[in-house]
């Protein structure tokens, strides 16, 4: 499997991607945002950092670089988008997720490894049973994410809710769980179809065992036995 | 050429927490009475007269300068000729 890692001025998670997908023993390749030919990958991630310094609002200049359009398109054929924590960001403000992150509820840059529950969703990019705990590190300002009730309704019934934050034993608590302030503790969501996902949480940091554990692997290595599927 | 003045703010309903911790400082500074405190952004541009100007500026808010989804926006026009 050859995953596409699109790299934004002010991109600063890529390498992290390179060397986790790599080490799970698949090819990954660079595209810069200028780049427009996505003829040969199979799976497509935006990684993490501060793209055009964040300015304006977080993903809000990246959504329209050239390259977007070819990644709107692809999603769209029913290729595989992930988002992760800015890639997130620039999901929802490309409008291929609903939503959009606010900053944290306590004005805090986060950087902390805490419990996640996996929610029993749609989502391509996880195959692990709902109910399942992970750490995975959080790193950001802007993680606290919001959308309408109509929308929070949806997400819910369709099974686009991925994962939550939560307490160490997997329950929620009834003042949030979120340390970010996210409405109903949502850490990752997916589109109805389930190919697209944007998760704040960096599941490429947890991928090594030399790094913050393995915990990460499962979030890779979902989507490539759904492509040797579709290929099979 | 317009000034074209575009305050951006949270939708009603949209928790803004650097808004409700200025409102926290102003109590602790023994400011009583004030409420609703809300931060928000400040942007000004200039642009070419012509028959569409308010409506790109308009179009300029929706895709860029503000997000729909979480934030509302007002234009104040000052046609004096910069």
């Amino acid at each position: 499997v050859r995953f596409g890692v699109v790299i934004f001025p002010g991109s600063n998670c890529e390498q992290d991607v390179i060397h986790a997908t790599r080490l799970l023993g698949h090819e990954s390749q660079f595209i810069w945002h200028g780049d427009t030919d996505l003829s040969g990958f199979d799976a497509i991630v935006l990684p993490g950092g501060f793209s055009y310094g964040d300015y304006i609002r977080c993903g809000a200049v990246a959504r329209f670089s050239p390259v977007m359009s070819e990644v709107m398109r692809f999603a769209e054929k029913g290729g595989p988008v992930i988002g992760i924590c800015n890639g997130f960001q620039i999901l929802c403000e490309a409008h291929m997720l609903p939503g959009a992150l606010l900053r944290n509820s306590g004005l805090k840059f986060l950087c902390e490894t805490g419990p996640l529950r996996v929610e029993d969703s749609v989502c391509q990019w996880v195959d692990l049973p709902g109910g399942t705990i992970v750490h995975i590190p959080i790193n950001h300002n802007e993680g606290n994410y919001i959308c309408d009730g109509e929308t929070l309704k949806r997400l819910e019934a369709n099974g686009q809710i991925v994962l939550r934050y939560c307490e160490a034993d997997g329950t929620r608590s009834p003042g949030g769980s979120a340390p970010n302030g996210a409405l109903d503790d949502i850490a990752g969501i997916c589109n109805e179809r389930g190919n697209i996902f944007g998760l704040m949480p960096h599941p490429e940091r947890a991928c090594d065992p030399d790094a913050s554990g393995t915990d990460g692997r499962p979030f890779f290595s979902a989507i490539v036995e759904k492509l040797a599927e579709v290929a099979g | 050429m317009a000034r074209y003045e575009i305050f951006v703010t949270y939708k009603k309903g949209i928790f803004d927490p650097p808004g409700a911790t200025a409102e926290r400082a102003l109590a602790n500074l023994g400011y009583e009475g004030v409420r609703s405190v809300k931060i928000g952004k400040y942007v000004q541009l200039e642009v070419a007269d012509g028959p569409n100007a308010l409506t790109r500026v308009r179009e300029m808010c929706d895709r860029l300068l503000a997000n729909p989804v979480i934030e509302d926006y007002r234009i104040q026009v000052d046609e004096k000729d910069w």
